[in-house]
């Protein structure tokens, strides 16, 4: 009896480790709240290594604002990190039915002088957005980056309809944390990724990931004057 | 131990440490009552009810439940905004700690920390920021490499990017 029951608690113990490794591609983090993940990522290490040369980098963040990012890329770049909720912009928009004015928004959306920034982090933001409104965001931000500054943005490939923004908490370098929160629209049709790259005229692609928890990774670099 | 500043200093001698938990409130001359404090030890409170317009100096760790318009300096102390305080102001101070609502920009020698339903408008300047996750702010942050931030030792692994530490971190490059 008891050699049964020890064979069968390895057999369940097998079964657990089988499921765990491959089959899940993200990480359950010790300090993540229930159900959260953290997933690898390639391009923040690289978007990090870009700014780091620079003495006192501006970076602007357009995700919803998150302490532990701020903290983060403060001690890690040393920079002024302005947040900019483009997120909420777009949830105003959706709210208001105003959707279509986004790419006028997006033209005078920011107060950034041309060519000051160092570096953005777009995260997931062009999956909620139709394809003119995209462009328009596209070309400001392209504006204000400076010359060989850095874009870092992330490109659902899967067609995810679920009404959910997402949260990017960084772990450390190679790793973010997805935080979902309730959405008013649903992501759009995911961005072929020539259609993604014709969007940043002036930018060009210095790296491009595809991971496995179907999120292109993509790293622009704006092209010197 | 602490210099009282002139503009908080009260009407009658300031009274010893000892003595603080005994007379919790000072009473003000009524031409001032508007600015009543309230010595709590270490601590001066700004209560809620409490109007300040103008500029706010002291040495002393300061928390502040009532409303403040104009300039804070505390440049050697700690600055609270209690969950009733509402600051339209620059705020400047050792650290600030913010569980309140705060339009203007802040600046601190050490730390602001924006607690949960704490809520900044404006500019932050400190070496360390934390913001909690119910908290609202908007504006930039610049945090100074100072002294004590070791960012350097962070530099080379983020630069190298070592490989994930698992298997499914694989991703697959696919562009140059």
């Amino acid at each position: 009896m008891a050699d049964s029951a020890r064979t069968l608690t390895d057999f369940f113990g097998l079964l657990g480790h089988r499921r765990a490794a491959p089959a899940a591609p993200a990480v359950a983090s010790p300090t993540a709240a229930p159900g959260e993940a953290s997933h690898p990522t390639k391009a923040l290490p690289k978007f990090l290594a870009s700014l780091q040369s620079r003495e006192h980098p501006v970076l602007l963040d357009l995700g919803p604002v998150v302490g532990s990012n701020v903290t983060f890329f403060g001690e890690q770049l040393g920079c002024r990190i302005r947040v900019e909720d483009l997120a909420a912009d777009i949830e105003t928009h959706v709210k208001k039915g105003t959707l279509d004015q986004l790419p006028a928004f997006f033209a005078t959306r920011f107060p950034q002088a041309p060519g000051s920034v160092d570096g953005i982090l777009c995260w997931d933001l062009f999956d909620y957005l139709e394809k003119t409104s995209a462009q328009a965001l596209a070309t400001a931000l392209t504006t204000i980056l400076r010359p060989d500054g850095t874009l870092l943005g992330l490109f659902s490939t899967a067609e995810a309809r679920e009404s959910v923004y997402t949260k990017y908490v960084v772990v450390d370098p190679a790793q973010l944390r997805y935080r979902t929160y309730p959405a008013s629209r649903p992501r759009q049709r995911a961005l072929l990724t020539g259609d993604i790259i014709r969007m940043f005229k002036g930018m060009r692609v210095s790296d491009s990931f595809l991971m496995k928890s179907n999120v292109r990774e993509m790293l622009f670099r704006k092209n010197p004057v | 131990m602490w210099k009282r500043d002139e503009s908080v200093k009260p009407a009658t001698p300031p009274a010893p440490a000892q003595a603080a938990p005994a007379a919790p409130a000072v009473s003000m001359p009524p031409a001032t009552s508007e600015r009543r404090t309230q010595l709590q030890g270490d601590n001066v409170n700004i209560g809620k009810s409490v109007v300040i317009k103008g500029e706010l100096s002291g040495s002393e760790d300061l928390t502040i439940e009532g409303n403040v318009e104009g300039r804070i300096e505390l440049k050697e102390n700690i600055l609270t905004i209690g969950p009733n305080g509402k600051i339209r102001a620059e705020v400047f101070a050792k650290a600030v700690i913010v569980l309140g609502e705060v339009t203007g920009n802040v600046t601190a020698s050490e730390k602001v920390d924006i607690r949960d339903n704490g809520s900044v408008d404006g500019d932050i300047t400190s070496p360390r920021v934390a913001i909690a996750e119910g908290a609202h702010f908007r504006g930039a942050v610049d945090m100074q490499r100072g002294g004590n931030a070791k960012p350097a030792a962070a530099k080379p692994a983020a630069a190298a990017a070592p490989a994930p530490a698992t298997p499914a971190a694989a991703g697959q490059k696919v562009g140059a």
